[in-house]
C-alpha cells in the first residue's frame, strides 16, 4: 500500500494485481492546516506490527502448532440434515491400531449442551441429528489417516427424518428440538396502525446464505495440564466465552481450562467452531495426550456459523411527494438448527427494518426460526445487511412509481441526529446522513468506455471472455445503510485492560483478540498517544487475563481502546504526578514526546527512564459504556449505545443477454468519527466493500433438502481481485461521537450491509429487472427485454 | 512414486504396478488425494517425460504433446496455430492452475466443465495412446469422452492430434463471476475453409461435450467459402437458437399424447446462455 494521503487533495493509488488494474483512492483525511499524518499516536496510518512475518509466510496460525507426542484428532459429523440415531457402535472404530480413544454423548463429563444464548446445541449428538455436519464422535489417533479412517469406521445406525429445510414450514412443523421452532419472534409496533399513504409499493425479497469462509480454516491444539485441566490453543474470537462454555462441558472449574489465543486467519463472524475445541479438549483430558484437529475446507463449511438466510415482505406508504408515512414487514430468519446469536440478529433486522429514513409509522414482524438447514449466527452486519438489500428495494421501486431520481428520494426521507428509530430510539450519535449520500452522488460517474481505451476496458465475464460491448449496460444504484456497534439489548458491554511501562517500553495485556481488525495497532497507537512512548509491545491473549468479550460489532475500538486509553492515562498520573509535585506545578502542564518528559516552560526536561528511576508502573482499568436495554414485546427500547451509517453509489456492467455483472466501481462515504489510523480505515472499507459486492453476486452455500451443496471454492464462489472493483472513499466524515472513546465509529460492518443493496440497485437499473433476490443469479440480471 | 523420462518407461511403470495411477499437472487428482477421496497405491509422475511438453508437425496436423500446460497453449505463438484451444486454455482457471494443469490431464479427468473439451470435440482431434511394448494406437477424442473407448491397463494419453485448419476458431464461455471459474456453459466454433464446413460443440451442459450437426451443416451451407465468409446477423442469431434447441431439447410431449412440459426456467436461461454464446462465437470466426 502506498499514498498515506498527506497533502490537501493528494489521492494515494494502490496495487496493480494480476489482470485487473484495482485502483483504490482515498481522499486526503489531513487536518485542515494541510499537516502531514502523525507518525505515531492517533491518525498515524501505524502497520500491524505482525504484517511483516505474515505476508512472508513465517507467522504460526493454530494449525502450524506441535506439541511432543501429540495425537490427531477426528470427528464424525451426521451425512444426514435430520434424523434419529438408533445405535452408535464404535467398538471396531477403538480397535483400529493407532486409535488412542474414541468420544461420543456419552463421554461428556458436563454439560452436554452448549450456546452462546441459549444452551441448546448438544457437544456430540445423541438421539437426534439436526443438520448435516453436525458432530456425533470424535477419534484420537497417532497419525491424522487413521483418526480420519477410524472416525468413518463408527457405525451409526440412523432412522431417517423428514428435513424441515423452508423456515415458512417451521412454525407447523413439528418441533425440531425441545426448546421448539420459534427462537424469538418481536412484533414492533410504532405508531398509528391505520395510518396509510398515497403511494403504496410492496416487495419480496430474499437473501441467500453467505458463509465467512475465513481463508485459513479452523484449528486447535489441545494440552492437558498436570491439574487434571486443559488448555486450547485456538483462534477464538471470545476467548473467555469459549473457555465457560468448554469449562462446563468438561465439568471442570472455568479456572482449570485455558484458552491461549494463537494467531486468526480471518475472522468476520464468530471465529472458532465450539463443536471443535470441545471434542478437541476431551480428547486430551481423555487420552493424557496433546491432541490437534485441523478441519478440511468442507468441514469448516459444515461446522461454522453462517449468515441467516432471509425472506422478507415489505410494503411501503409514501405521500405524493414521496415522503415515507409508513413501513409494514414480515422478516423470516432461517437460524438453522441451533439458536446461537438468532435473537441478536433478529433484533437487528426488525430495529433497522425501514433503514436510516424518518418513519412515523412502522410495524414489523420479525421471527427467527428453527429449520434443519446449516447453523446461522454472527457474521459481520447480520441482521442489518438482509434488511439493508431489502429496504432499499422498497425505495428503488418507490422512486420508480413517482418518477423520482433514487438519490432525491432517499433525500427527502433521511434521517438526521435526534430522529427516532421504529424502536423508540433516539438518534443521539451523528447521523450525517444526507452528507453522505450527497458525498456518493456528486461524485464524478467512472467513465463510459467509449470515452476510453478498448482495452482497458474489462467487459462482465473478464478479460478474453464472452462479454460483447453491444450487449453491455451500465447501471448506477444507491444503497444507504446503518449498522449498531457494540452488544445490544442489555448486554454488559466491558472490557479491561493493563498498561505497564518499564524503561523505554510500555506493554499492553488486553484480552481483546487481534482478528484482523487492527486493535493491537489500534492499542499500540493509544499508547503512544498518551504516554509519548515509541515502543509499544501489546501481549498475546489468553484466559488467565480479565476478559473482554467478543471481538464483534466493532466493540474492541471502543471498550478495549477505552480501556487501553484510561490505563495508560493512570499510568501517565504515577509518573508525572510525583515530578509535577515536586516542580510545584501541575501534571497537565507536562508533556511527552519521544521518551522526554518536558514541562510547558522548558523549566523541566527529563526522560522516562530517568522519571521510572527503575521502577514499573501498572495500572488496570476498565471501560463499560452506558447501559442499553432488551426490546419490549413490541419492539420499543433504547438498545443500542451507537449507530454507524454508510452511503455507498454502485456502477455496473450489466451483460444484458448472459446476464452476467461486472462491478464498476464502488463510491463509499461513511460516517467514522475519527479516523484512527487511515490505512487501516482504508483497509476495513474496502475489505467490507468486498465481502457486500461477494454477498451480492456470487456468496451463498447452497443446500439441497438441507444437505450441504459442494462445501468447497469451486462450489462457493468468492470474488476474486477481477470481480472487486475501483474502490472510492468519497469522504469519511468526522463527526465525532462524544460518547466513543476519541469519537470514533464503527467501520467495519457498515460498509458489508451497505453495499449489496446498492449493487442491487445497479443491477436493477441497468436491466429493468426487480431484483429481490441475493445473490443476483445470471438469469435475474437477463434485461426486461431479453427475457421475454 | 515413479518419474520416468520417456513415454514408454511410463508405460512400463504403469504395467509393473497396475494401481499405481499417473499424475501430470494434479490439479484434480492432488485435491482429491488432499481431501482423502482417493489413496492409489502409487504414483506415476509424467512430468519429466519432455517428449510430450511440446508438440511437433505432422501432415496437416499438430501433434500436441499430453503434458503441454494451458500456460503453455495460451502464449501467443500457440495461439496462432489453434486459436480456440489457447482461448480455452487461458480462461482455464487462475494462473496456478494453468501452469500446473495439462492437456492431457483435462481429456483424462474428462470432467464436463473442462474448458480444451469443447475445442477438442469440434476440432475432432484424436487422442494417440501409448500401450505396452511400445504400441500406439489412435482413438477420436470423442470416443474415450463418450466411453465408447476406454484406456486399458498400462496406457496413457501421449500425444492430441489436431487438424491444422488455419482458419478463424472461437471459444467462448460463460461463468458465474468475472475472475477465473468452472463455466456454466461454453462453446467452440472452428470453420474449416478446405471442407467448407463450420464445426461446433458445446460444453458444460451434458457429461460430454455436444455436437449440434444440423446446426453446423445448415450454418456451413449458408456461407459463401469462396467470397466474403461473412453471414448476416439474423442467421448468426438462428444459428445460435439452433444450437441451443439442439443441446438442451424441449421435453418430449407425454407418451399420452398430453401437453408437452416446459423447461424449468433455470434450463431456459442455459438454453438462452448456449444461443447467445453459439451466436457471439460464430459471429466473431466471421468477422
Amino acid at each position: 500500500m502506498t499514498g498515506s494521503g498527506g497533502m490537501g487533495g493528494m489521492t494515494g493509488t494502490a496495487g496493480m494485481t494480476d489482470g485487473g488494474a484495482t485502483a483504490i483512492t482515498v481522499p486526503t483525511l489531513a487536518s485542515p492546516g494541510g499537516h502531514a499524518e502523525p507518525t505515531q499516536g492517533i491518525g498515524a496510518s501505524l502497520p500491524p506490527a505482525d504484517a511483516e512475518a505474515k505476508t512472508q509466510g513465517i507467522y504460526p496460525y493454530a494449525a502450524d502448532l506441535w506439541a511432543e507426542g501429540l495425537l490427531w484428532a477426528a470427528l464424525l459429523r451426521s451425512p444426514h440434515p435430520h434424523a434419529r440415531i438408533l445405535s452408535i457402535d464404535t467398538s471396531e472404530a477403538a480397535r483400529m491400531p493407532g486409535v488412542r480413544a474414541v468420544v461420543t454423548h456419552a463421554d461428556v463429563p458436563g454439560d452436554a449442551a452448549h450456546g452462546r444464548k441459549v444452551a441448546d446445541r448438544p457437544v456430540f449428538a445423541s438421539d437426534i441429528v439436526r443438520h448435516h455436519g453436525e458432530p456425533i464422535a470424535a477419534v484420537a489417533a497417532d497419525h491424522p489417516d487413521t483418526a480420519r479412517l477410524a472416525a468413518a469406521a463408527i457405525a451409526v445406525e440412523y432412522e431417517m427424518l423428514e428435513p424441515v429445510t423452508d423456515p415458512e414450514q417451521a412454525f407447523s412443523a413439528e418441533p425440531l428440538h425441545p426448546d421448539g421452532n420459534l427462537i424469538r419472534h418481536i412484533p414492533l409496533r410504532f405508531g398509528d396502525p391505520e395510518a396509510v399513504g398515497e403511494v403504496i409499493v410492496e416487495g419480496l425479497y430474499r437473501i441467500g446464505r453467505q458463509d465467512p469462509a475465513p481463508i485459513g480454516a479452523e484449528a486447535g491444539l489441545a494440552v492437558p495440564r498436570p491439574d487434571g485441566g486443559v488448555e486450547i490453543y485456538t483462534a477464538s474470537t471470545d476467548p473467555h466465552a469459549d473457555r465457560d462454555l468448554a469449562a462446563a462441558c468438561f465439568g471442570l472449574a472455568p479456572e482449570r481450562v485455558k484458552i491461549v489465543v494463537t494467531g486468526v486467519p480471518g475472522a468476520t463472524g464468530d471465529r472458532e467452531d465450539p463443536g471443535m475445541q470441545l471434542p478437541l479438549g476431551l480428547l486430551a483430558l481423555r487420552t493424557g495426550h496433546p491432541v490437534k484437529l485441523v478441519a478440511t475446507r468442507e468441514e469448516s463449511f459444515l461446522g461454522h456459523p453462517h449468515r441467516h438466510p432471509t425472506l422478507l415482505r415489505y410494503r411501503h406508504h409514501a405521500d405524493a411527494d414521496g415522503k415515507l408515512v409508513k413501513v409494514e414487514a414480515q422478516i423470516l430468519l432461517d437460524a438453522g438448527a441451533y439458536a446461537d446469536s438468532s435473537s441478536d440478529a433478529l433484533a437487528a433486522a426488525v430495529a433497522f427494518a425501514c433503514g436510516p429514513y424518518v418513519v412515523p409509522h412502522a410495524f414489523v414482524e420479525g421471527w427467527a426460526v428453527r429449520t434443519n438447514n446449516p447453523p446461522s449466527g454472527h457474521v459481520r452486519g447480520e441482521g442489518a445487511m438482509q434488511v439493508c438489500a431489502a429496504y432499499e428495494g422498497q425505495m428503488d421501486k418507490l422512486a420508480a412509481r413517482l418518477g423520482l431520481d433514487p438519490a432525491e428520494l432517499r433525500l427527502r426521507n433521511v434521517m438526521a441526529t435526534g430522529d427516532l428509530l421504529p424502536t423508540g430510539q433516539t438518534v443521539t450519535c451523528p447521523a450525517p446522513v444526507a452528507e453522505l449520500l450527497r458525498a456518493v452522488r456528486d461524485y464524478p460517474l467512472p467513465a463510459l468506455p467509449s470515452d476510453d481505451s478498448e482495452e482497458e476496458w474489462v467487459l462482465p465475464g473478464g478479460p478474453d471472455g464472452a462479454g460483447e460491448a453491444g450487449a453491455v449496460r451500465r447501471g448506477v444504484g444507491y444503497g444507504l445503510g446503518m449498522v449498531h456497534m457494540l452488544g445490544a439489548e442489555g448486554a454488559d458491554e466491558v472490557s479491561t485492560a493493563t498498561v505497564k511501562v518499564t524503561g523505554p517500553t510500555a506493554t499492553v495485556i488486553c484480552a481483546a483478540v487481534e482478528t484482523g481488525q487492527g486493535f493491537s495497532t489500534l492499542a499500540r497507537q493509544i499508547v503512544q498517544e498518551v504516554l509519548g512512548l515509541d515502543q509499544v509491545y501489546v501481549a498475546p491473549v489468553d484466559t488467565d487475563q480479565p476478559p473482554s468479550g467478543p471481538g464483534a460489532h466493532s466493540r474492541h475500538t471502543w471498550v478495549s481502546g477505552g480501556a487501553v486509553e484510561r490505563a495508560a492515562r493512570m499510568v501517565r498520573t504515577q509518573l508525572l504526578q510525583p515530578l509535577a509535585a515536586q516542580f510545584g506545578m501541575s501534571a497537565e502542564l507536562l508533556t511527552i514526546t519521544d521518551g522526554k518528559i518536558t514541562s510547558y516552560d522548558g523549566v523541566l526536561s527529563t526522560t522516562v527512564a530517568e522519571a521510572l528511576d527503575g521502577k514499573e508502573l501498572w495500572a488496570t482499568a476498565q471501560c463499560r459504556p452506558h447501559p442499553t436495554e432488551p426490546l419490549d414485546e413490541s419492539g420499543q427500547g433504547d438498545a443500542f449505545v451507537g449507530i454507524a451509517f454508510c452511503a455507498v453509489r454502485a456502477v455496473v456492467d450489466v451483460d444484458v443477454e448472459l446476464g452476467s455483472v461486472r462491478v464498476v466501481e464502488m463510491a463509499v462515504a461513511q460516517d467514522v468519527g475519527r479516523v484512527l489510523n487511515p490505512a487501516q480505515a482504508r483497509a476495513r472499507i474496502e475489505a467490507g466493500i468486498t465481502q457486500g459486492v461477494g454477498a451480492a453476486l456470487t456468496e451463498n452455500l447452497r443446500t439441497a433438502g438441507g444437505m450441504v451443496r459442494r462445501p468447497d471454492f469451486t462450489g462457493y464462489a468468492l470474488p476474486t481481485s477481477l470481480d472487486i472493483p475501483d474502490v472510492h472513499i468519497v469522504k469519511l466524515v468526522e463527526e465525532r461521537d462524544v460518547v466513543a472513546p476519541f469519537g470514533a465509529k464503527a467501520i467495519s460492518a457498515v460498509p458489508v450491509v451497505t453495499s449489496p443493496a446498492a449493487v442491487a440497485a445497479a443491477v436493477r437499473a441497468a436491466t429493468g429487472r426487480p431484483v429481490n433476490r441475493l445473490p443476483i443469479r445470471p438469469q435475474a440480471a437477463v434485461a426486461a427485454s431479453v427475457n421475454s | 512414486m515413479t518419474l520416468p523420462g520417456s513415454l514408454d518407461e511410463a508405460v512400463a511403470a504403469l504395467a509393473a504396478m497396475p494401481a499405481a495411477v499417473p499424475v501430470a499437472g494434479g490439479t484434480d487428482l492432488m485435491a482429491a488425494v488432499n481431501s482423502g477421496l482417493l489413496r492409489p497405491a502409487g504414483l506415476v509422475g509424467l512430468g519429466r517425460i519432455s517428449e510430450i511438453r511440446g508438440w511437433q508437425y505432422q501432415d496437416g496436423h499438430a501433434l500436441l504433446g499430453a503434458g503441454l500446460t494451458h500456460a503453455r497453449m495460451g502464449r501467443p505463438d500457440f495461439a496462432a496455430l489453434i486459436p480456440a484451444l489457447a482461448a480455452a486454455a487461458r480462461a482455464a482457471g487462475p494462473p496456478q492452475i494453468r501452469n500446473a494443469g495439462t492437456l492431457g490431464g483435462n481429456i483424462a479427468s474428462a470432467a464436463p466443465t473442462g474448458d480444451a473439451l469443447p475445442v477438442l470435440a469440434a476440432l475432432e482431434a484424436s487422442l494417440v495412446i501409448a500401450g505396452p511394448g511400445g504400441g500406439r494406437r489412435e482413438i477420436p477424442v470423442g470416443h474415450l469422452l463418450a466411453g465408447y473407448e476406454m484406456l486399458g491397463p498400462g496406457e496413457l494419453i501421449g500425444y492430441v492430434r489436431v487438424p491444422l485448419l488455419h482458419a478463424p476458431q472461437t471459444f467462448l464461455k460463460a461463468t458465474g463471476r468475472t475472475g477465473p471459474g468452472r463455466a456454466t456453459a461454453s462453446v467452440a466454433v472452428v470453420l474449416d475453409p478446405a471442407r467448407r464446413g463450420v464445426r461446433c460443440a458445446v460444453g458444460a451442459v451434458a457429461p460430454m461435450p455436444l455436437r449440434p450437426l444440423d446446426a453446423e451443416r445448415w450454418v456451413a451451407s449458408l456461407i459463401d467459402w469462396d467470397g466474403e465468409r461473412t453471414l448476416a446477423p439474423e442467421a448468426c442469431a438462428a444459428f445460435g437458437e439452433y444450437v441451443a434447441a439442439a443441446c438442451i431439447p424441449d421435453p418430449a410431449p407425454a407418451p399420452d399424447g398430453g401437453e408437452p412440459g416446459t423447461l424449468p426456467p433455470a434450463a431456459l436461461h442455459l438454453r438462452r446462455t448456449v444461443a447467445t454464446l453459439a451466436r457471439r462465437a460464430l459471429g466473431r470466426a466471421l468477422a
